[in-house]
Order: C-alpha cells, then structure tokens, then sequence
C-alpha cells in the first residue's frame, strides 16, 4: 500500500511538475505578442468556470450530505443530549439555508457580469435599505440561536437537581483514565498529588473516613436515568474527558477540579439495538474483517480530547450504560479503597 | 532630493530602509516560511491517511523521528505545532500583513516613506533572526515544540511531559518573543503613518479598504500582542526559574513537582486575548485586498463602503472580547461562558454585512478575471463558508460535542486559513506589477487558483464530516477506536487533495520567480485602478515620486463614475466641473 501511495505521489509531483513547464512555455509564446493582459475570451472562460466549479462545489456540498451523513454520531445518549441536538439541527438549518443561498449567487454573479468589452459598470455606492435589511435579519436570526443557546447552556451547566447526584471521579493521567465511585456515602475522600504512592494511584488520602468506601476502577459503569456529577482531576497535563455520545466534554486540569453533570438515558444494551448504531458497528466490522482484525461491537467510550503528549491518540475508557440494579450488582463486586490499599 | 543618496548593494537589497523592499523581503521570508509550513502538513497527512506505515519519505525528511519510514508520534505532534505555529504567525500574519501593509501604506495614502524608515527595517530583521530560531528548533535533539500551536501549560512547560517541551520548547519562545517586537514595530510604524502621513485631500472616508484594514490590524496587534509576550514571559519564568505562574499540584515522572498555586487556565486566558484578534490580525488585511482588488476589477464602487469600514472596526472591537470561546470547556465560571458567546455571535452580523457587500459589488459589474479577482472571489466563498460553522462553534452548548474535533480545523482553517492565503495571493498577483516591475504570467495565475480553489475545499470540507463523527484533533493515528475505522477512507482522500494542493503552490512559486526576471514589463497602470501607487512610476525610487507628492481630491472608488470617459478615475484627477465627490 505504502508503496503505491509513494508511486502516485511520485507521479502527481512529477505530473505538477511537467504541467507547470508546459504552461511557462505555451505562456511564453503568448507573451511575445500581448501584454498578457485579461481578454474578453478570459472572461467568459474564468466566469464559465466559477459558474461550473462553484455550482459544482455546492452541489458536491448536497452529496457529501448523502453520503457522510450516516457517519454523524448516534441519537444522543444522555438527556440533556437531545437538547443540544435541536439546538444544533436549527443552527445547521439556519446556516445550510445561508450557504445555499449565498454560494449559488455568489459564483452565479461573477459568471453573470463577466466583463464584455463596450460595457459598463453600473456605478452603485450604496443602499441604506439593502444594508439596513442584511444588517437585521441575521441579527434576528442570531437573537434566537443566542437566546436558545444560552437557555440550554445554563441548563446544563447549572442543572437543578431534584435527586441527589451519583458523585464520580475521572482522573486523567498520560496516557489513561481511572474512575473513583464515592460508594454508600456518595462523599469522595480527599486527595492530592501529594498522597500518590504505590498503589495508590490517585493519591486518596487514607486519613479521610470518607475515602474508605470510595471505589476505584478502570471502566466507567453508570446507571441509566440517574444524573451523575463528575468531578474532574489531572495529575500531569492538561486532559480533556469527552464523551462524544453523551454530548458532553470537560478538560481536566491539573491543580484543580472540574465538573460536569449529565443523565445517561439509554443503556449500552439498547444503543446497541439502535439502527444508526447497528449500520455502524456492521460497515466497521466489514472494514476490520478485511484488515484481518478483531470483530468490534459497540461501546460507549471516554476520549481524551486535548493534546497531552505521545499516546494522547490512544488515551480511551469502555463506558458501560446499564440498568441501576445492574450497576448496583457490578458496584457491589469492586473492591473498596480500603480494601486494596 | 535628499532621499537620492548613493545605494550600494547592501544598502539596497538587505539593509534597506525604503518601505517597497523591507515589503519585499518580508514577502520572501514568509513565501520560504510558508512552503516549509505547506510540506510539514503534507507529511503529516500522509500519516493521517496512512497510519503507523512505512514510507522512506518521512525518514528521508525526518531521520531519526521515522525509524523504517514510520513517523514518531512525538514528531506527529511537533510536525502540527511547527506547521500552525508557522502558518499563523510566519506566514499569515508576518508576510500578509508585514508585506503588504508596508508596500501599499505608503504608496496609498501618498507618502514618501514609513514614519521611520530605520523602525520598520529593525521590524523586518527581528523577524528574519525570530525566523532562523522558529527553523533551527526544528534540529534540535529532543525535537522541536510539540504542545500545540497553542502551547499549553502543563505540557509546554515539563519536559518530563514530552521530549518537545525540552531544547525546542525554548527555541519556540524566544523565537516568539522576537517576532512579538517585530510585529509591534511594525504595527506602531504603520499606526503613525497612516495618522500623520496622508497627503493633502486624503481624508480617512476617502482611504482604500486596504489601509483601513492595515490600520484596524496594527492597532489590534499593538493592544494584543504584549499580552502574548506577558504569557510567553510568565512561561519562561516557570520552565526556568521554579515560578509556578501556570503550574499547580503536578505528579510526574514518578514524583511530585514542587510547583504550587498556578493555574494553567490562566495562560489559556493571556494566549487567547492576543489568540483571537490575531484572527482578525490574519484576516482583516485579506478582506481589505479582496476589497481592493474586488472593487477594481469589477469596475464599480466598492458597495457600502462606510459600511464596510464600521464592520471593520465591529469586527475589531469584538475580537477582543471574545476570547473566552476558546475555552468554554475548561471549566471557567458557566456566567463567563454566556457572555462569551453572545459577543461572538454578534461578530456573524458584521461580517454577514461584510459578505453581502462583497457579492453586490459584483453585481452589475463588468468583472475583470485576473488571477488576484479569481482568489478574491475565492476568498468570499471561504470566507462564508468557514464564517457560517463559526455560528455553531460560538455557542458554547454547541461546542462542548464538538470543541476540538476536526469540525474545528475545518472552520478555522477555511475561515482564516484559506481566506487569508486567498486574500495573500491575490495581493501578490495584484501589486506584482508594483513590486518588481513586470506582470506574473496570466495562465499560470489561473492554473493556481483552480487547483488551489478545488483541493483546499476537499481537504478542508470533508472535515466536518469527521468531526460531526467526534473524531478528535491532534491524533497521530485514528486506529486505536474502532468507531473510527470508518472514517479511513475520508482521511485518504483529504490527504491526495492535500498532495495536490500542495503541489500545486510550485505553479505560483515558479511564476514568481520566473516573472521577476523574464515577466512581459508592467505599464504604469495595468489595472486601470484609482489608488495613489499606481501612479508612481514602474521604476522604484526612494521617495516614491519624483515631483510632488500626489493631491487626492475623491475617494478610491470612482469606477465607471457616470459622466466620466474611462471606467476609473484615479483619486489624484481634480473634481471636474459639476461633479460632486460624496467622501
């Protein structure tokens, strides 16, 4: 493969190359006679070209739609998800109706008036009404998307809680993440860089009764329809947990402690089910068959989403959604801290 | 005059002091930056296509960073913080700016020179020396700068944390600092002269677009940029002399760093309060070429014209109050974030007026496709397009899914990348004939643009689609999430238009120096255009023109004034009897 891809390389270089010699020369011989000044023959070349290549981009625009629109993520995971997703399909239909309006005319102009010799210009300065009107209209239309996305944002990041949140930890180190479950308390136990040693990996400080029943794992496990608030710790750099299916993100920052909360509303079980979900894990699979490698099925998973060295690309945690008496049983299997240190 | 003094070689080609050739040699250095930064991208979309494979072209680049032709994953990382480092600053805002505010400032506004000559060559050479340490970091044993263009702390400041933030880290700030002072000798030459050089008539309602533009430009880089400077000072201080402005409570390499107190969200607040003006820094100079060279080739007024200023100045008056949507997500008061995207949002509406005034000029015109209309037309496109996906990166609930997936390099890198380098090239093609004399060559002009127009949209338009998939930046390799395996295919053909384009910036590259020497020989006016720089003579002289300064008695844009014989009239041809000049 690697090797083909050096040929065509190669090739195109090669090609660019040979094209541009040829150009210079056929040039050159242009210029013996004229002043290689713009002719009305180029004007309606260029301005055949902007109609064509700028209709054609638009239209490639309509058929990437097609085509690249199922790789979009699944319906969101988590309730505030669907929020976000309204609010991003009004603002990606205000936006698409501006792009194919603007595009379209744009390129349809400059084919339009190509210069013709013998013509003029028509001299137009100005139009107070004209700019008046694209001056409001999207500001009307902003107003909205400005109101609605604050309203949402508030909610979500200031959410109010009729239940008390599941407290759970995500520590990020280069190059993986840890959870620390608050256990029958729902009070996570102090900790600090300062406390790390052995196994104690994230520094809880043992002194804090609170710490005993706290539980430490390597997978995310959470019970469906219950919000969860998730404090965010970093021992080294700067770390992003995204949780692209849950529509949720927050960086983790070392020598602080962020937070984000959020609802999962459909369990790992169902997601699978989903059709979007179903084509997905079908069309990969196909893809790692050919490749000769294992068989993939769908979960959930915790990126890490800013730059924080070397394997920062291979920085991921299996999230699993699931049922409260499932996560209870899986809860109740984990060893507490006081347990393995 | 007194300006005729004797020039030798060096005093005219190196040291100079006359503004033509400081634009000049700035415009080299960011052409040589740029093909470095352009070759940089190709080799790392070659690993994004191709992950973790072999190819001894890497290791005949690379060395010792692709063992067998496999790219390291630290150099992946170095490779994008050089090419964005490069890009922004070197290329985009040194050589945009650098280039063009200093040939046309003078020229336009009907000067002899700069305010000061001996300023503005000390701008040029703290950015050649900035330049040399920028490219030899890239040699330095543990690689050069690997945080990002952004550099954030922790990252940047340990070098426990990658070997980047070590040697090459250092390189990265002190070359920096001096393209700060560079940039701010500059900007403050250029506010000067704009302020207190016009020639008589030339009133601000009656300037070209394009020194609006420089003028908004060098006074955002001169409010902006010593708050970079404070960042990358604060930064050396905690990477060499144990102060903990950026760092808190760290556990690395085994131990604890005695670090205590900082916070790195406080950098990301210093870099990105010069980070988003320096957007505009990027790109208002390229909406004020396009405006020029738009408004002249269509052979009509630029629309709006007052209008186009106010927007100017909205736009950047709220770059500098819209730092924060930089970092919704980290953490930072929710209140701070609602702000934030209020004012971001408000800069769609100067910039939707921007746009729309930009396609009424083109209609009813009798449009001139030279290759410098060709990008200018471009950039509207990239500008529109890149703009709209900005309405949904402003809103912060929209961002937290999105915020530094590919959906984010394909915005930026169409809105500011593409429109600035269009913006670029059409002020080469353009003012060619001004710099050297003679005209680049028409066929090849155009053979750029459409190869560079077609391959920019297909690397960069295909990325949303990545990013609506959550496929993050920054990833040396997508392999490691199977929910990424479909996505390959996309990622190989962004990297063959990647190849294209690149390639295809060797047409331009050959057309200009070609057309230096062997360009057909310019006339005095090949555009029929109104501002004052063409009607100095082709031949450069100190002092710009021979006799008097030019008197301007109308605005830029008389083109196909009613009642006039030709379709423009130059700023410098007294109102004739009867005629009302309106600015």
């Amino acid at each position: 493969m690697s090797v083909i891809s050096i040929i065509v390389l190669l090739v195109l270089v090669v090609l660019t190359i040979v094209q541009v010699m040829r150009i210079s020369e056929i040039s050159s011989e242009i210029q013996k006679g004229k002043d290689n000044e713009v002719t009305e023959k180029d004007n309606n070349t260029q301005g055949t070209l902007m109609l064509i290549v700028g209709f054609g981009f638009v239209i490639s625009v309509i058929v990437m739609y097609i085509v690249w629109g199922r790789l979009s993520l699944p319906e969101s995971a988590s309730v505030h998800g669907s929020e976000i997703d309204s609010l991003w399909n009004l603002s990606m239909l205000i936006i698409n109706i501006v792009f194919f309006i603007v595009q379209p005319i744009l390129f349809y102009f400059a084919f339009k008036y190509r210069g013709k010799k013998g013509t003029k210009a028509v001299y137009y300065e100005h139009n107070n009404k004209l700019e008046l009107f694209w001056t409001v209209v999207p500001a009307l239309a902003l107003a909205v998307l400005i109101i609605w996305g604050l309203n949402v944002w508030s909610t979500l990041m200031m959410p109010e809680n009729e239940e008390e949140p599941i407290l759970v930890e995500v520590y990020a180190q280069q190059f993986n993440w840890t959870v620390r479950y608050s256990g029958g308390d729902n009070v996570l136990g102090y900790a600090t860089v300062h406390e790390i040693a052995g196994g104690n990996i994230l520094g809880v400080d043992m002194k804090d009764p609170a710490s005993i029943d706290d539980i430490i794992a390597k997978e995310l496990h959470l019970p469906v329809g219950q919000p969860i608030k998730f404090l965010f710790r970093s021992q080294d750099v700067i770390h992003s947990a995204y949780f692209p299916h849950f529509r949720a993100q927050m960086n983790c920052v070392p020598g602080a402690i962020t937070q984000f909360q959020f609802t999962p509303s459909i369990t790992t079980a169902e997601i699978r089910q989903n059709k979007d979900v179903k084509d997905h894990v079908e069309e990969v699979n196909e893809i790692r068959k050919a490749k000769g490698e294992d068989v993939w099925d769908f979960n959930y998973i915790l990126l890490c989403n800013k730059i924080c060295g070397a394997a920062h690309y291979n920085m991921q945690m299996d999230i699993i959604v699931e049922t409260e008496d499932e996560f209870n049983a899986w809860l109740k299997e984990q060893k507490t801290v006081a347990e393995t240190l | 005059m007194e300006e005729h003094h004797k020039e030798t070689f060096v005093s005219k080609y190196i040291f100079s002091l006359d503004h033509k050739m400081i634009g000049k040699q700035f415009l080299i250095t960011g052409m040589i930056m740029g093909l470095i930064g352009v070759m940089m991208s190709m080799l790392f979309r070659l690993e994004l296509a191709y992950p973790e494979q072999s190819f001894p072209i890497l290791e005949f680049f690379l060395g010792k960073w692709a063992p067998d032709g496999v790219m390291d994953p630290n150099m992946y990382l170095a490779l994008v913080t050089i090419h964005g480092t490069i890009m922004v600053f070197f290329v985009l805002t040194a050589g945009l700016s650098g280039t063009f505010s200093n040939l046309l400032i003078p020229l336009q506004i009907g000067a002899r020179d700069m305010a000061s000559g001996f300023m503005n060559a000390l701008s040029y050479w703290f950015f050649f020396v900035s330049s040399v340490i920028m490219v030899a970091s890239l040699f330095v044993e543990a690689g050069p700068a690997a945080a990002g263009w952004t550099v954030y702390p922790p990252l940047s400041a340990l070098p426990q944390a990658m070997p980047g933030s070590g040697m090459g880290m250092t390189l990265w700030l002190i070359s920096m600092t001096l393209f700060i002072v560079s940039s701010l000798l500059g900007s403050l030459n250029y506010i000067v002269t704009v302020m207190n050089m016009r020639t008589k008539g030339m009133s601000m309602t009656r300037l070209p677009l394009t020194i609006w533009a420089f003028l908004t430009t060098a006074v955002l880089g001169v409010l902006s940029f010593p708050v970079l400077l404070s960042a990358a000072l604060l930064l050396m201080f905690d990477r060499m002399l144990g102060t903990s402005f950026y760092l808190s409570d760290i556990f690395i390499g085994g131990e604890v760093l005695s670090y205590s107190g900082g916070s790195p969200v406080l950098y990301q607040h210093l870099f990105w309060f010069l980070g988003h003006p320096e957007v505009y820094i990027i790109l208002l100079p390229a909406l004020g070429i396009s405006s020029e060279v738009i408004a002249t080739n269509s052979r009509k007024p630029i629309f709006g014209y007052r209008a186009m200023v106010g927007s100017i100045l909205a736009i950047a008056f709220l770059s500098f109050i819209v730092w924060g949507h930089h970092m919704f997500i980290t953490g930072m008061n929710p209140f701070l974030g609602s702000v934030f995207t209020f004012t971001t949002l408000l800069i769609a509406i100067p910039s939707a007026v921007k746009a729309f005034n930009y396609i009424t000029t083109l209609w009813k015109g009798n449009i001139q496709f030279t290759p410098a209309m060709l990008f200018s037309i471009g950039l509207v496109s990239t500008f529109v397009t890149g703009g709209l996906t900005g309405v949904i990166l402003g809103d912060s609930a929209l961002d937290i899914n999105v915020h530094d997936t590919y959906f984010v390099v394909a915005h930026f890198h169409i809105v500011m990348g593409l429109s600035a380098i269009f913006g670029m090239f059409a002020g080469v093609y353009h003012w060619f004939p001004k710099m050297y004399g003679r005209m680049m060559n028409k066929s090849m002009g155009y053979a750029h643009f459409w190869l560079t127009f077609i391959t920019a949209y297909g690397v960069f338009f295909p990325m949303h689609f990545l990013g609506m998939a959550g496929l993050p930046r920054r990833y040396y390799s997508n392999t490691a999430f199977p929910m990424f395996d479909n996505l390959a295919d996309i990622n190989i053909l962004i990297t063959y238009f990647a190849i294209i384009g690149g390639s295809a910036q060797l047409i331009f590259i050959f057309n200009f120096f070609y057309s230096i020497w062997r360009g057909p020989k310019a006339t005095q006016n090949p555009w029929r255009a109104n501002s004052l720089e063409w009607t100095t003579p082709v031949e450069h002289l100190h002092g710009n023109w021979p006799g008097d300064v030019p008197v301007v008695h109308r605005w830029a844009y008389d083109y196909s004034k009613p009642g006039a014989e030709e379709d423009f009239v130059p700023q410098n041809v007294p109102l004739a009897e009867g005629e009302e000049s309106g600015h």
